[in-house]
């Protein structure tokens, strides 16, 4: 149910209220870190708040998982996000302020052990405004937990050529104490006119493990921002993005990751296709500075641009000032290759369906990383066939 | 075997096929019945290769002049995979390597493609796994290698084997292989050519590409054709390919040149 409503959503009226909403104007194309990524589709949905549908109290927790008290979320909040530098960010601070307004939902909690069930978190896109989430977690010393998160337009139902522009914020923040494990999965699928606002943000202890692996498509524009630190480095992170877009979608991921101490470990690789006249930004910032002596850390970028008119940006950014690490980037762009296209055509397998294989074959190691509950929802079929 | 009256399988007359501006194939003219084994040798470049591409469909080569008739269809109005699920098999000289693609997934995609346009009945993945263990030890091959991408960290020897393992499952009419030979070490060359000859039969028909004896030693060809610039410039029987190994190409610059030379527009006055 709509919060509060206006009769008229012009671009320019929205455009104002997204920005009264977060303090701060948008972003535009004179900010490096958001010169490919237009807004536009974003400044198209009604001017209001909607309610997420998600009621806080509501979904029962995996034992082993206790709720935080809202004074403590705050302050792990803020503290999470200080650290990462992302305070200031413009999605963060437009997600709060919705969420404050109690437009959205708020889940905040606490891991104190070894969870054997997975946590499953579903984000329900609206069908017009804005709705906004947030999910706290705070993993203590040496606990573990399988995190899944789920975005599926699909599942709103109703008729696709009937829906509005709508768009969905969210917000994750998760802490993770000495020793702790965090495996956590995003799929996040949408639909023509929704766009997304996301950001992930962890701060790792010495010793704490962190796998993301996320797999994102179908929305008019996504804007991904995984951020992590390792407080004192000595932690393991693995990352894993998958973004698929087509159309005229635009598909944006900046990815963040400072050691603030030795011995971290870093493992990631985004994986993008681009078709139609769809954008495919990638931004990849690694920070090594002095005290992160003997850091290993490696990142691969490997895109596939499936059409002459999509467009692919992919920058890898290390930032190396300790003199001690292992340190490695690359990006490829690539199409289909012709010659493994003939190769299948050869043994009776057509045009259409060879495509099919080599784009899922192109997914599959992404994918075969995130969680079970993840998998299930097929993302590949419809990554490989939008809404 | 050579069956009198044998149906022709495929019939190649005066083909000809560049690539950009370069033409390969400067009339190739073949006629291939059903039960007969043929090899085609030849020095490298001179046309082996484009053309069992050309008859596979490959799309960075252009036909411009003659015909290809296959059981009765003329081939080259089919798409690569039309002609695949018709019948048409090319072993390639060097398999693709496809990161990602299960081998399994694909060989039972390939398979189910050849039966639906056969009319028959498509396998579901268990009766796909107890047809593709059978057909496995045609080649002696590993089973682990269902388990990995499509010829991906396979050795020479090992995609070879895959190659032929694909043919088992697709039952081709026509079998083109393109030095399936190369690169296989003796025992392995045994097991490939054990496998084509237990494939052979008196409905089909297989083209060995190749440059050496020791294949046509294991399986023996009852025609035997030497291609240079791009046409077939002799044909015979298996004793060909024995004087080839006796005395090499040498000659064939000789019939090139007169060749040329009887094409030569003579200037009269």
């Amino acid at each position: 149910m709509p919060v509060a409503s206006a009769a008229v959503s012009a671009p320019c009226e929205a455009a104002a209220w997204l920005a009264e909403l977060a303090g701060a104007p948008l972003p535009g194309p004179r900010q490096e870190n958001w010169r490919f990524t237009d807004l536009t589709s974003l400044t198209r949905i009604k001017p209001c708040l909607a309610d997420s549908g998600f009621d806080p109290a509501g979904p029962s927790l995996p034992a082993g998982i206790e709720r935080l008290q809202p004074e403590a979320a705050e302050a792990l909040l803020t503290s999470v996000l200080e650290a990462s530098g992302s305070s200031q960010h413009w999605p963060v601070q437009l997600n709060r302020a919705a969420v404050a307004r109690r437009a959205g939902g708020l889940l905040a909690l606490h891991v104190r052990g070894s969870v054997a069930e997975p946590l499953l978190h579903n984000l329900r896109p609206v069908a017009d405004g804005l709705a906004a989430h947030q999910l706290v977690l705070l993993l203590d010393p040496g606990a573990s937990l399988e995190l899944v998160e789920l975005v599926d337009a699909a599942s709103v139902g109703g008729d696709p050529a009937a829906m509005t522009a709508a768009a969905l914020s969210a917000l994750t923040v998760v802490q993770l104490g000495e020793g702790a494990r965090l495996r956590a999965g995003m799929v996040a699928l949408g639909r023509s006119g929704l766009s997304l606002l996301s950001h992930w943000i962890a701060v790792q202890d010495p010793g704490s493990h962190l796998s993301l692996t996320t797999a994102l498509g179908g929305w008019d524009l996504a804007r991904f921002e995984p951020r992590i630190v390792q407080t004192a480095g000595a932690a393991d992170t693995q990352l894993r993005t998958l973004q698929a877009c087509s159309g005229e979608q635009i598909i944006d991921t900046h990815s963040y990751v400072r050691f603030d101490g030795p011995e971290g470990r870093l493992d990631q690789l985004h994986k993008a296709m681009a078709d139609g006249r769809a954008r495919s930004v990638f931004n990849g910032a690694v920070q090594v500075p002095r005290p992160a002596q003997r850091t290993r850390a490696a990142q691969l970028s490997r895109n596939l641009l499936l059409s002459a008119r999509a467009r692919i940006d992919t920058k890898p950014e290390l930032e190396i000032v300790a003199d001690d690490v292992t340190c490695t980037h690359g990006a490829t762009v690539s199409r289909l290759r012709d010659e493994e296209l003939f190769y299948l055509q050869s043994r009776g397998i057509a045009g259409d369906q060879a495509t099919a294989l080599l784009k899922r074959a192109f997914c599959e190691d992404v994918l075969r990383d995130l969680p079970a509950e993840a998998a299930g929802l097929n993302p590949l079929a419809l990554l490989l066939d939008p809404v | 075997m050579i069956i009198p009256d044998a149906p022709v399988l495929l019939e190649i007359r005066d083909l000809q096929a560049s690539v950009g501006d370069q033409p390969i194939l400067k009339g190739v003219n073949l006629s291939i019945r059903a039960g007969e084994i043929h090899a085609l040798m030849g020095r490298n470049g001179s046309g082996k290769s484009t053309l069992s591409k050309v008859l596979a469909g490959h799309p960075a080569y252009t036909v411009t002049g003659g015909s290809v008739i296959f059981r009765g269809e003329d081939l080259l109005e089919l798409a690569p995979e039309i002609r695949a699920r018709s019948g048409m098999f090319l072993g390639f000289q060097y398999p693709v390597e496809i990161p990602g693609v299960s081998n399994l997934e694909f060989l039972r995609v390939a398979t189910n493609a050849r039966r639906q346009h056969r009319g028959e009945e498509e396998l579901d993945t268990f009766a796909f796994e107890d047809l593709v263990r059978e057909r496995l030890a045609v080649v002696q091959m590993d089973p682990a290698f269902l388990d990995r991408s499509v010829n991906e960290g396979f050795s020479g020897g090992e995609k070879k084997r895959n190659e032929i393992l694909q043919m088992a499952l697709l039952e081709p009419a026509v079998a083109i292989l393109d030095e399936t030979d190369s690169g296989l070490d003796i025992d392995a060359l045994r097991i490939v050519a054990g496998g084509v000859s237990q494939l052979a039969g008196a409905e089909t028909a297989t083209l060995l590409i190749t440059h050496y004896q020791r294949l046509l030693d294991l399986i023996t060809p009852d025609y035997v054709h030497v291609m240079a610039a791009g046409r077939i410039l002799r044909s015979g029987g298996k004793e060909l390919a024995l004087e080839l190994e006796r005395s090499g190409y040498e000659w064939v610059d000789a019939e090139l040149a007169a060749l040329e030379s009887a094409q030569t527009p003579v200037e009269v006055g």
